[in-house]
């Protein structure tokens, strides 16, 4: 098969294909898909224990899968390298989590310049960038605040940050707002969505709760490690 | 929403002519769905004729809007009633979707396709109201919520009826 015909055949941005991974004897996922395109904004829902983050964790590179494989931007990176896949990680996507991603010691500023300093740019450099990210996210001030030291809502801006620092492809987020309040979640929210959607970026969003889905341009959900696309099933798309 | 107590309540503010008090309910509470003119004069004559506004004397002119209305004490007095007691919970969908769900279950249809059908068909609704919700103002928004908060507390019925599904099957079918 020539290399064009394999391009032709992952057309979407993120792709997962058949994915099979277990812990021991758990299997997580049994067959599971997607396609992403993009600038695609999706949410991932399904009921706990269901493989949602195991999923996420396999489309970015963190986990390999036991079987399938996962495609981004025209490459199959399920099978690159543990440091290839790392450096993919660092340069091309953003992660955001739960919580515990910060380092509590260092400033909002050292947080959010991190990746950057990681990707070997000068300090001058990644922390003017730093500073513009936090100042845009309405953390202007906060700069030189330990990250033990913000409100939830503050840290989860300060993550925020510091996944769209690097100027992601794609950022991939597991229950963002899971620890925030309806508000300060919504407040976190619109800000994703606009950062990604004026950088173009494509997002996945792992959430079990359907507000925050709503932000999303389409879901799926994943059921005992398999995942249903009804969002373009139900409709005719 | 309840008409005549919304009328009640902007006549509690100031004496107002029908055509004034259209307006104000349009852009208040309209929200894309107007207040038929008919629908105020015959509140209006409700209301005056259980004494809870006071037409003023008729004005020159032509048509039914000659009149300006005033609230009584009485409208005052039912207008602070009907604001200070909470509405009956509304079982809302709740009944539809139960009646959906049992009967499949009992007539050995795919429930959980039909689940998640629902739960694609929601979450779209959930998708205008938020678009609604950003490209309105603090008054949109507002009831926007309203709307995002009960489809949400369908939807966790629905993850526990799908959650569910094989016990109640089960015991349905028993
Ligand atoms: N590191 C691990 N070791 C062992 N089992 C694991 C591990 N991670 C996940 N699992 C198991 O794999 C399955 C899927 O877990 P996963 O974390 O992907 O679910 P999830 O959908 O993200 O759930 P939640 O909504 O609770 O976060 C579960 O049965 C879980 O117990
Ligand atoms: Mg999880």
């Amino acid at each position: 098969m020539s290399s064009t015909d394999v391009a032709q055949q992952h057309r979407a941005f993120v792709e997962a294909r058949g994915l099979f991974r277990s812990f021991g004897r758990t299997p997580a996922l049994r067959g599971a898909d997607v396609a992403v395109d993009n600038g695609e904004i999706l949410a991932v829902m399904g009921p706990s224990g269901s493989g949602k983050s195991t999923f996420l964790h396999c489309l970015a590179g963190i986990f390999k899968p036991d079987q399938g494989e996962v495609w981004f931007d025209g490459r199959r990176i399920d099978d690159l390298s543990e440091g290839a896949r790392t450096q993919l990680r660092r340069r091309a996507f953003g992660f955001v989590f739960q919580f515990g991603q910060l380092v509590p010691e260092l400033t909002s500023a050292d947080n959010v310049a991190l990746p950057l300093l990681l990707n070997r740019e000068s300090r001058k450099k990644a922390y003017r960038q730093a500073g513009s990210w936090l100042e845009r996210l309405g953390l202007g001030g906060l700069e030189g605040r330990r990250s033990g030291e913000l409100s939830g809502g503050q840290a989860q801006r300060v993550a925020l940050a510091r996944a769209l620092v690097v100027s992601p492809k794609v950022i991939f987020a597991d229950e963002p707002t899971g620890s925030l309040d309806s508000l300060t979640g919504e407040q976190v929210m619109n800000l994703l969505v606009d950062s990604a959607r004026a950088e173009g970026t494509t997002v996945v969003l792992v959430t079990h709760d359907a507000r925050i889905a709503a932000f999303a341009d389409r879901e799926v959900v994943v059921r005992d490690g398999v995942v249903s696309d009804y969002s373009r099933a139900g409709t005719g798309r | 929403m309840s008409v005549p107590n919304t009328l009640l309540g902007l006549l509690e503010r100031e004496p107002s002519h029908g055509y004034d008090l259209k307006r104000e309910y349009d852009s208040y509470f309209g929200r894309g769905r107007p207040l038929p003119f008919g629908q105020v004069y015959s509140t209006l004559a409700r209301l005056a004729r259980d004494k809870l506004v006071a037409p003023g004397e008729a004005e020159p002119g032509e048509g039914p809007d000659r009149k300006r209305y005033t609230i009584t004490a009485a409208g005052r007095q039912e207008l602070e009633t009907w604001l200070a007691n909470p509405i009956e919970p509304e079982p809302h969908l709740q009944s539809v979707l139960f009646a959906k769900v049992v009967l499949a279950l009992i007539l050995g249809r795919p429930a959980g396709r039909y689940i998640d059908a629902q739960r694609a068909a929601h979450l779209r609704r959930m998708r205008e109201l938020r678009e609604r919700r950003r490209r309105g103002g603090p008054l949109d928004a507002l009831l926007a919520d309203y709307a995002m908060f009960h489809l949400e507390a369908d939807l966790r019925w629905i993850e526990l009826t799908e959650a569910r599904l094989a016990t109640l099957k089960e015991a349905l079918t028993r």
